[in-house]
């Protein structure tokens, strides 16, 4: 523990910190442009210089190691002197287009040149121009502008895992680019825009549309994967501009996935922005009394037993706990919200979270994923998962599809029959989860979206008692955890979602309440009447009588409980569109249109409530274990191999499939494909 | 440097090391530890360079890539960084013209006039007929037999116009000049005879 003066403050810090740390510990803040904390050194931009006394010259604080008895100055004439005349070089090559750039009033450049710029130029001559290059539909380049700190490249090899991008050529000829200029073949590619220091990489889709500081910023929670990024949206007026990551150590650090931050524009397309009806086969705008006394009409005319609610992927909690209420309130057992037909225990929690945690992640030593596709469907995770195997001493086996997951791993088998092979210690792997201190299982939709999923989490489940680990369900939906946790789920006998659907097919169900359903599998739904509730016009709107417009995840104020179970709060960052408004509101309103209303008047009240279901709502943004007491039902495994079945990355949900945006990073992942002849 | 200076047009879809160059690729893999055999990554691209006729193509650069395990990009960010690994396709005679200082006091600007004279090239061209390509060069660490060139493998020392022109007129006639001074000096024995020393001589 070096103990070192800076400042003339003394400061005793960890062994092995910078110099960097050193000073920002004793609270002088340094200056920097390549230096990232959470990649490596690389130490050539140089801005990070410091004065010790008894060296020959300054150092560069990012890359020295904080010695004992060291006497730093960071506020000395001589120090000013030094970063200034870095800055001159920086900008001696950087055009003076603060203007026309979309970084400005957000540019590390910009900010510093403030505390180290000259007043004016001396550098007469030209500057050098570099071409732009072609990143992909996400990341917009103005390369003139790079200062050439390689965060990006670092970022690629280090986090990312895609050794995609360098920097070619020397000196004045040094250019960053792609191999053969194609965006990068990441689902966490858009960070690079977060980390580049100037505005070189920018944001495509964002491309002048907005500065930043005209933005009104809303924390929030993001809903593509069932992670939980912690999101900052950055609204205009009703407009969503843009989404970026906000920190949180615990669930994406500083990172976002791109489906997280760019399927924005799925926001503003193919909304539901006023209550339709179907009258003579097609859907016809009303007024949302017609709609309200229509559906109360609807639910109080047919037996109970004959109505069901499903609520699907991107149901909030506080709405399924009014839809849940509602059809109590009705009479019908018939509610499910596991829409993937998952057949989740509500009534055991420990069986339906991914008990580790993600900070979890970082202490386990071995790690077997089962029928996952975890980079696709938790890019963050599958980030987490790399950053532990670059750590070294971490074992990672597959059972599933053999796919590049950016991390080596043992690859077992592709199927139940390995699983089978490992629970019954005939696999080699056997040896290595055994003799793991912490190993953790991570089962995912592949092998448990399937007819013997529930025997296949009790193999896990099994393999996880035996070996002392910790099992961990990966989720996909950002509702499901919610939806489990508050119990929406059939009631005493109740159908679930197959059941509901089969019913609907045979006449046993009438009436069938969507609540952001919008991947029911099987046919059936059209004989009923359907009431779906939701933001998009996308698949659960197929089968629609009547329409009830909803708000998408940036217009509530709701609630999401992540795959580890973790409980945040999304906040409004803008108005849904026309008439739509906040879904538990709508509940609310039906409720007493139909004489049944339901005892909350306020979100107040209404969470107050989810308090009273589940304790655990009560603790906000941090996870409550749940007891281990094993999952699913011991059972026959079918020979089927766990696939992902199609599942297109870009197109998960109603707001994904509405953004041009996905649309065009489909279609240039299949160039890229076809260009190169893998899946990479 | 970037992507769009390479020249598309010339590049050949594949490209495979001769037996006896693999076995040599395989000498200098051998020389580090398992795990390492990134380092060999210079000496590979020189190997597939020299095969190739001077030029070092993309597809040599990925097979580089693919035999070391390497990123392709990491491998293209070496063969870009060092200027003895031509991108683009060069002349079978590769003729590169020092014109850093000790060379320009001593006369570099004649050794390129006699490059123009003979060839009908100034610096950075090529022939039509691939026989030559004259670049100018920083330093190449003779500055004591300034003025000089490299071709190929070999330094053409002590030059002038003249001897310039009889160098490359030798080379296009199909013959192999000798290398080394062009004057009458031996090496780098000083100018008009033996200063000291001359006891043994």
């Amino acid at each position: 523990m070096p103990t070192l003066t800076i400042d003339g403050v003394e400061v005793t810090v960890d062994d092995g910190m910078t110099l960097m740390q050193a000073c920002e510990e004793a609270g002088a803040e340094i200056p920097r442009f390549c230096y990232h904390d959470r990649l490596s050194i690389a130490g050539n931009c140089r801005m990070c210089l410091v004065e010790q006394e008894n060296a020959p010259k300054p150092v560069a604080s990012c890359a020295m190691p904080a010695g004992d008895g060291m006497v730093i100055h960071t506020n000395m004439p001589s120090v000013k002197k030094a970063r200034e005349g870095v800055m001159e070089f920086l900008l001696i090559n950087h055009p003076l287009d603060c203007p026309i750039c979309d970084q400005g009033g957000e540019c590390d450049l910009q900010d510093q040149s403030m505390a180290y710029g000259g007043n004016d130029s001396r550098y007469t001559e030209n500057k050098r121009a570099v071409t732009e290059k072609n990143m992909g539909p996400l990341i917009k380049t103005v390369m003139t502008r790079c200062i050439h700190c390689t965060r990006c490249v670092r970022f690629a090899e280090e986090v990312a895992g895609v050794e995609e991008i360098g920097a070619l050529g020397r000196g004045e000829h040094m250019e960053i680019s792609t191999y053969l200029e194609q965006s990068m073949t990441s689902e966490l590619s858009g960070n690079v825009i977060d980390l580049c220091p100037v505005g070189a990489l920018t944001s495509k889709p964002y491309a002048f549309t907005a500065r930043s500081w005209e933005l009104e910023k809303t924390e929030s929670i993001d809903v593509h994967d069932a992670v939980g990024s912690n999101i900052r949206v950055d609204v205009r007026g009703r407009e969503v501009m843009r989404i970026l990551p906000r920190l949180n150590e615990d669930v994406n650090q500083e990172w976002l996935a791109d489906r997280s931050r760019f399927a924005y524009d799925g926001l503003k397309k193919r909304r539901l922005d006023k209550p339709y009806m179907r009258v003579d086969g097609k859907l016809q705008p009303v007024s949302w009394e017609e709609a309200f006394k229509t559906v109360a009409d609807k639910l109080g005319n047919t037996d109970a037993s004959k109505i069901a609610a499903i609520a699907g992927d991107l149901a909030d909690v506080e709405a399924m706990i009014a839809l849940k209420d509602l059809m109590q309130a009705v009479g019908s057992s018939n509610i499910d919200c596991r829409e993937d037909g998952i057949l989740h225990d509500a009534g055991n929690r420990g069986s339906y979270l991914f008990n580790s945690t993600i900070n979890g992640i970082d202490e386990a030593d071995a790690i077997l994923i089962i029928g996952a596709d975890i980079r696709s469907d938790a890019p963050i995770i599958n980030a987490r998962i790399r950053q532990r195997w670059l750590t070294g001493n971490a074992k990672i086996a597959i059972i599933g599809e053999n796919t590049d997951l950016t991390y080596d791993y043992d690859y077992l088998g592709a199927g139940p029959q390995t699983l089978q092979e490992v629970a019954e210690g005939k696999n080699s792997f056997c040896d290595i989860l055994k003799g793991a201190a912490n190993p953790i299982i991570i089962v995912g939709k592949q092998a448990l979206a399937r007819e013997d999923g529930q025997a296949i989490a009790a193999t896990a489940a099994a393999i996880a008692d035996a070996i002392g680990g910790t099992y961990n369900v990966l989720h996909t939906a950002a509702g499901r955890v919610g939806g489990l946790d508050v119990g929406f789920v059939p009631q005493d006998g109740g159908r679930n979602v197959a059941e509901i659907v089969a019913g609907a097919a045979s006449g046993d169900i009438d009436v069938v309440y969507l609540l952001n359903a919008d991947g029911i599998e099987g046919e059936g739904l059209d004989k009923a009447f359907v009431i779906y509730q939701g933001s998009h016009g996308d698949a659960g709107v197929k089968n629609a009588d009547v329409i009830l417009p909803g708000a998408a995840y940036t217009e509530k104020d709701a609630t999401w409980v992540n795959t580890e179970g973790r409980v945040q709060q999304g906040r409004r960052a803008a108005f849904p569109p026309g008439d739509a408004r906040e879904d538990w509101t709508i509940l609310r309103a039906l409720s007493g249109v139909m004489g049944k209303t339901l005892p909350y008047d306020t979100l107040g009240a209404l969470r107050a409530r989810m308090v009273e279901i589940a304790p655990q709502f009560d603790v906000l943004d941090d996870v409550t274990a749940a007891d281990w007491q094993g999952a699913g039902q011991a059972g026959e495994l079918s020979d089927a191999v766990f696939t992902n079945d199609g599942v297109n990355h870009y197109k998960v949900n109603p707001i994904c499939r509405a953004s041009e945006t996905m649309d065009a990073c489909e279609q240039n992942r299949a160039e890229i494909s076809e260009g190169t002849g893998t899946n990479g | 440097m970037s992507m769009s200076d390479i020249n598309t047009a010339d590049q050949p879809a594949t490209f495979e090391f001769s037996p006896e160059n693999l076995e040599e690729a395989k000498k200098h893999i051998a020389k580090y530890p398992e795990g390492r055999q990134a380092s060999a990554v210079m000496p590979l691209l020189d190997i597939a360079q020299r095969q190739f006729g001077g030029w070092l193509p993309q597809a040599a650069v990925r097979h580089v890539a693919d035999m070391l395990d390497m990123p392709v990009i990491r491998v293209l960010e070496v063969a870009s960084f060092y200027t003895m690994y031509n991108l683009n396709p060069v002349g079978k005679n590769f003729v590169q013209v020092c014109t850093t200082t000790p060379c320009w006091l001593r006369g570099s600007d004649e050794v390129v006039s006699g490059c123009k004279k003979a060839l009908g090239l100034k610096p950075g061209e090529s022939s039509e007929d691939g026989e030559f390509t004259v670049i100018e060069v920083e330093c190449l660490g003779a500055c004591a037999n300034a003025p000089m060139m490299q071709i190929g493998d070999d330094y053409y020392e002590d030059l002038d116009e003249a001897s310039t022109i009889k160098v490359l007129e030798a080379l296009k006639a199909g013959e192999t000049p000798e290398s080394g001074p062009q004057s009458d000096r031996k090496g780098s024995e000083p100018a008009g005879g033996l200063t000291s020393l001359q006891e043994n001589t």
